[in-house]
This record gives C-alpha cells, sequence and structure tokens, in this order.
C-alpha cells in the first residue's frame, strides 16, 4: 500500500468515492443528528431519552439470541449433511437452500402470516382433522419463526463452506490416533467449523436484532423490535435526532458483539473475516 | 493358519474392486514382526489400497485380514494397534505441534504429566526439541513430517503405516529422512509398513521389498533378491536399469541369445525353453571386438558423474552399458558378460513389454545431431531398429 503506481489508485478511485458517499458519509450522518438538537446544538439529551426504550432493546437481543441459536441448531446438521455429499448434489443443495433468498423478503413474510393466522393454513388443518386450534400468529414464537426462516440461509452457507473444505485426511488421521466417531466429531470437525459458526453467527444475529417489518406483520405490533422503533422516529414521529441515536446504540452494540465474536472464534484458527 | 510365530500382520486372497474394477487381485502377505517392509510399485498398481486395508479405512471385498492371527476385517481403525502417517501428513491445522502429538495419548486419558514427558521424548526422537509452541502451519514439510511421524509413534503402534511419507520433500531432504527413518525404526524396534513408488527409497530402507504391479504381487524379497533375481520382466525393469533379452535355455547352465551360446548360473527349465535374460548394464564390460562376445556400435554416450552410460546397437537390440571408460560414439566395440551377470527368468504376461534402449537412444541422437536434415523424417531409423 506504501508506494502503490498512479494506475493503481486510478483503480481504487471509484471505490473510495463510493465508500465516501454511502459508508462514511452517512455514518457521519448518524453520528451528527444523534449527538444534536433541532436547532443544531450538541447534545446528550437525545441519549438521555433512551431509558424508555430499554426494554425494546432487551427484547430485541433476546429475540434475536433465540433464533441466532436456533438457526444455528437447525443449520449445523444440514451443513454437514451437505458438506458429506458428492460435489454435484452439493452444487443442488446449495442452490436450493438460496432459493427461498431469491424471492421477496415482504413477500415471504406474509405468506407465513397467512399460515400461521388463526384462521390460516395450519388452524384450518387442524380444524379439518377435529383437533382444536393453536393460536400462533402475534406471539413471541412467530416472530421468532420470521428471524429464522428468512435468516437460516445466512447460518448454513458460511458453516458448509468451511465443512466442505474440511479434508478427509484429518478424520481418518482422527481415526488412527483412536478417535471413536463421537471424538471425530467434537476434536476435529467441531473446531475446524469454529470460524463457519462464527460468520453464521454474525451474519444471523446482526440483521435480526435490527429488523423491522417481521415483527409488526407475525407480532401484530405487540414486540416493539429496535429497528421498528428507529423505522418509526424517521418515518412517523420525524424525530431524526433520537432515531439517530437509538441506531448509534445498535450499532455499537453489533460492533461490541461481533468483536466477542471474533475474539471466540480467533482462539481456535488465528483471525476472521466478516 | 495365519503363517508363523513372529507373523504380526497376514492378509489372506485379499480382493477389492472400485466401480466394479479389480484394483487388488488376490493379495497374500504375511508381514513379520520388528520388520521394515516396502509396497513398492507404480502408481496404480494397489499398494495404498493395501496400506489402507491394514489401517481399517479400507474394507477389502474378498479375503481376510490378521492381526496376531486374529481376524480384524470389521476392526475400525481406532481399534487397532496400527498407526499411519499419511501421504500429507493431515497434522490437525488447529492444534499447535504439541496438541497434535498428545492427541493420541489424550484420547487414551493419560495423565497430563506422563503426556507433557512423553511428548518431549517424541520430539526428542524425531529432532524437533523446543517446538511444542509452534503452530503447525508454519513448519517447513519436514518439520510437519517429523510432527506426523512423533505424532504416529507416542501411541507406541506395534506397526506403524507410512503412505508415501517423504514423497512431497526435496532430494536432499529425502535422502536424510531415509536415513532417519530407518534410525527410528531401529530405535523404537517396531514394525514399519512403507508404502512408495521410488525404487531407490524401497532399495535402501527395506528389510523386504514387496514388488507390486496392476493389483498384484510381484515379488516379495530382500532388496539383494529383488534386484539380483527378479521374477518377470516387470520387476527387473521397474528396478534400476536393466537390458532384457529373449533368450532360448536349451540346457542348464546354458543360453542362447542371438544365436550364441552364453554360460550362465541358471538351472531349472525345461530343454529349449523361451526365456527372457536379464542383464544389468554395470555388469557389461566393454572390450574389443576380437574379445568380445557380441560386437556392435556406439549410438549415445552420456556422462552421468560415476560412470559413462554408453548405448550400443547390437545387432539391432540397443544395450545400455554402464562403464567408467570412455567409449567415442560410432566405435565399434565388443562386450563380454560374465556368467553370474546373466539372470534367466521364466517368460511371463510382461515379456515383450520391456526391452532395449532404443527409444532412449533415438531420442538422444535427434538432440545430439543438430546438422541432421531436418526436412526427413526419422522413418528410416525406425524401420531399423
Amino acid at each position: 500500500m506504501n508506494k502503490s503506481s498512479i494506475g493503481a489508485r486510478l483503480a481504487a478511485a471509484p471505490y473510495l468515492v463510493w465508500s465516501v458517499l454511502f459508508v462514511v458519509a452517512p455514518l457521519l450522518m448518524v453520528v451528527y443528528y444523534a449527538f444534536t438538537d433541532d436547532s443544531g446544538n450538541f447534545t446528550f439529551l437525545n441519549f438521555a431519552q433512551l431509558g424508555s426504550y430499554s426494554d425494546v432493546f432487551v427484547r430485541s437481543i433476546w429475540f434475536s439470541l433465540i433464533a441466532t441459536v436456533v438457526c444455528l441448531v437447525l443449520a449445523y446438521p444440514v451443513a454437514y449433511l451437505i458438506a458429506m455429499r458428492h460435489e454435484r448434489t452439493q452444487r443442488v443443495l446449495v442452490m436450493l437452500i438460496m432459493l427461498p433468498m431469491w424471492m421477496n423478503f415482504l413477500l415471504r413474510t406474509y405468506s407465513w402470516m397467512a399460515i400461521l393466522e388463526d384462521t390460516g393454513v395450519i388452524n384450518s388443518i387442524l380444524s379439518k382433522l377435529g383437533l382444536s386450534p393453536v393460536h400462533m400468529i402475534n406471539t413471541p414464537g412467530a416472530v421468532i419463526l420470521g428471524m429464522v426462516y428468512n435468516y437460516l440461509p445466512y447460518m448454513i452457507l458460511p458453516i458448509y463452506s468451511v465443512l466442505a473444505k474440511l479434508e478427509r485426511s484429518m478424520i481418518e488421521a482422527a481415526q488412527d490416533l483412536g478417535a471413536n466417531r463421537w471424538q471425530v466429531f467434537t476434536r476435529i470437525i467441531l473446531p475446524h467449523s469454529m470460524p463457519g459458526i462464527a460468520s453464521g453467527l454474525t451474519m444471523v444475529f446482526v440483521p435480526s436484532v435490527s429488523t423491522f417489518y417481521i415483527s409488526q406483520k407475525l407480532g401484530g405490533g405487540k414486540f416493539d423490535l429496535i429497528g421498528d422503533t428507529i423505522e418509526r422516529q424517521f418515518q412517523t414521529s420525524y424525530n431524526y435526532h433520537l432515531g439517530a441515536a437509538i441506531s448509534f446504540v445498535l450499532m455499537v452494540l453489533i460492533l461490541v458483539c461481533m468483536a466477542a465474536l471474533n475474539k471466540f472464534a480467533a482462539d481456535d484458527e488465528g483471525g476472521l473475516l466478516i | 493358519m495365519t503363517g508363523s510365530e513372529s507373523c504380526i500382520i497376514s492378509l489372506r486372497g485379499i480382493t477389492k474392486y472400485y466401480n466394479g474394477e479389480a484394483v487388488l487381485r488376490g493379495i497374500n502377505l504375511d508381514i513379520h514382526d520388528k520388520e521394515f517392509i516396502t509396497l513398492l510399485g507404480p502408481s496404480g498398481c494397489g499398494k495404498t489400497t493395501t496400506l489402507r486395508i491394514i489401517g481399517g479405512f479400507v474394507t477389502p471385498d474378498e479375503g481376510d485380514v490378521y492381526f496376531n492371527g486374529k481376524r480384524v476385517n470389521d476392526v475400525p481403525p481406532y481399534k487397532r494397534p496400527v498407526n499411519t502417517v499419511f501421504q500429507k501428513y493431515a497434522l490437525f491445522p488447529h492444534l499447535n505441534v504439541y496438541d497434535n502429538i498428545a492427541f493420541g495419548p489424550r484420547l487414551r486419558k493419560m495423565p497430563e504429566s506422563e503426556i507433557s514427558r512423553r511428548v518431549k521424548e517424541m520430539l526428542e526422537l524425531v529432532n524437533l526439541r523446543g517446538f511444542e509452541r509452534r503452530s503447525v502451519n508454519l513448519l517447513s514439510g519436514g518439520q510437519q513430517q517429523r510432527v506426523a511421524i512423533a505424532r504416529a509413534l507416542i501411541n507406541d503402534p506395534k506397526v506403524l503405516l507410512l503412505d508415501e511419507p517423504l514423497g512431497a520433500l526435496d532430494l536432499k531432504l529425502r535422502k536424510d529422512m531415509q536415513v532417519e527413518l530407518k534410525r527410528i525404526q531401529q530405535q523404537m524396534s517396531i514394525t514399519f509398513i512403507y508404502v512408495t513408488h521410488d525404487q531407490e527409497e524401497a532399495l535402501s530402507m527395506s528389510d523386504t521389498v514387496v514388488v507390486m504391479d496392476m493389483g498384484e504381487i510381484q515379488q516379495i524379497g530382500t532388496p539383494e533378491e529383488i534386484y539380483n533375481e527378479p521374477v518377470n520382466a516387470f520387476v527387473a525393469d521397474f528396478i534400476g536399469e536393466s537390458n532384457i533379452l529373449d533368450g532360448i535355455m536349451v540346457d542348464d547352465l546354458d543360453v542362447v541369445m542371438f544365436g550364441r551360446h552364453f554360460k550362465c548360473l541358471d538351472k531349472g527349465f525345461a530343454k529349449n525353453e523361451p526365456v527372457d535374460v536379464v542383464v544389468r548394464p554395470e555388469d557389461i564390460d566393454i572390450v574389443s571386438v576380437e574379445e568380445g562376445m557380441l560386437s556392435g556400435v556406439v549410438t549415445n554416450v552420456t556422462f552421468k558423474g560415476l560412470h559413462y552410460e554408453i548405448i550400443i546397437d547390437i545387432e539391432g537390440f540397443k544395450w545400455m552399458v554402464q562403464t567408467t571408460d570412455y567409449w567415442p560414439v560410432a566405435a565399434v566395440v565388443g562386450i563380454k558378460i560374465d556368467p553370474d551377470a546373466i539372470h534367466v527368468m521364466k517368460k511371463s504376461k510382461y515379456s515383450g513389454a520391456f526391452g532395449d534402449y532404443s527409444s532412449f537412444s533415438d531420442e538422444h541422437e535427434k538432440l545430439s545431431e543438430p546438422d541432421a536434415k531436418p526436412e526427413q523424417p526419422p522413418a528410416e531409423e525406425e524401420i531399423v531398429d
């Protein structure tokens, strides 16, 4: 980087402009709004108001944590099974995992409403079978389900990609040294997949904690999450300063989580992407 | 039923198919305690599959594997008293040198103080003192190799399996490691089963060499036996350089080649049985035409350091001779072969597949004669051959 040629600098220029315009500038604006009042004076007042949103923060983090853990539990066996297949089968299965992501996010969430409603798909099947209906929509479970459904591929793919790179000879070497199947898993396969698990955790937790819309549609507005609160500040209350302050705190929270995760993964591997 | 007392591993009638193709056909092999045995052969000969069957990673389709007289076909790798040094070492990248070596003992719940002592001992054995905390990803190929050996040997295996362990190392390092492996084997006094395609490596390290080709064992013997008394043209050609000629065994101790009688030390063939005759290039003397048993023209001379490699065309058959005397190209010379330099073999499916050095000399003639008419195709030469 120290002595790059003019050509290299020119080639980098568009990216530099892009990041300044769309990354750095918006970040600075968030910081600016968060620390100013309506007349543009510096203030901490926006943050002082955050106390009344502590339940929203706690709920968001709690829901996202549950969703992330559920994703991990569901995704790991799937990723493992895909990685153990022949290469061509692997490609097809990965395609299938990604397929729902090609459909619009709102559409997918709407379909879950139709499935979970009191008179929805599941309950009409239940009543046809003569069973009593189950109330599912507008519950925390429905919101978490929405998160899991939408973000599951982001957990499967990174875990799959590290598992696919695990060499067969590692497993054989472990068996050769006396490890049974369970020991091969806990001592070789699991440690090897840590970087994938760490990026999966980040890639599910971060969008879950900042999501909006899912809880509005599947939670019936009863479970306000941070994303919904921020959206309301900008779209309904026009309180950019409070919205920016909430965003700012959320950003810091996410950074802290990622740093913790990276440290945890780095203990095993030595450095990580995301 | 499983061989002699000292026999630690026996293979009986092992056959293995991959996709309907037989990669091993009826392998029978006895491996003795404290033996350095090498499975030698070209790639695809079945040597690695044989090793993996012993390690338990591959189950034979037919035949049985015995350890100390007990059938172990269905015993999984982790329950077998053998350890393996894998081709690409297969060290665990998420563990450092110490933890890699301690992997086996920890599974067996050895106390950590004991493990620490043993790891130290092993690192000493493989000349890696003080490497405990290093990351295996930052070691050189030779060092990784040594860690792999230490990681296997710390489990006190009765038998160590080595799958082309030196294949990825450069020549100098490979030579050093050969000496070291032999030392380690003698120091630990255990059985080594070693797989390689490098005949020189096999000859210099082994007590017993098993030559394999096309899923079958061609010959089992000491390095000297394999070299001096190959059983067929394949073994003769694969191990070292050899001139392989057609001959007729007219009587005991008397073989005819090129219409001439040669005295030899071989007997027990049928009268007038067609045979393959091996003459090693270093066992041939170049003499004057009058003194020679056969005579021909020198077509190529290559300086090899220790000796000259001289190709002599005798009635269309190109002999390779290794000698310290220099003879110029186009010299007319005679050759002399002592009776003990002649080795007679029964005809086999390999007869005719290996012969003289005509391809060798042709290639060199073209390279070494830049003023030869370039337009003219070399068809004439080929017809002559």
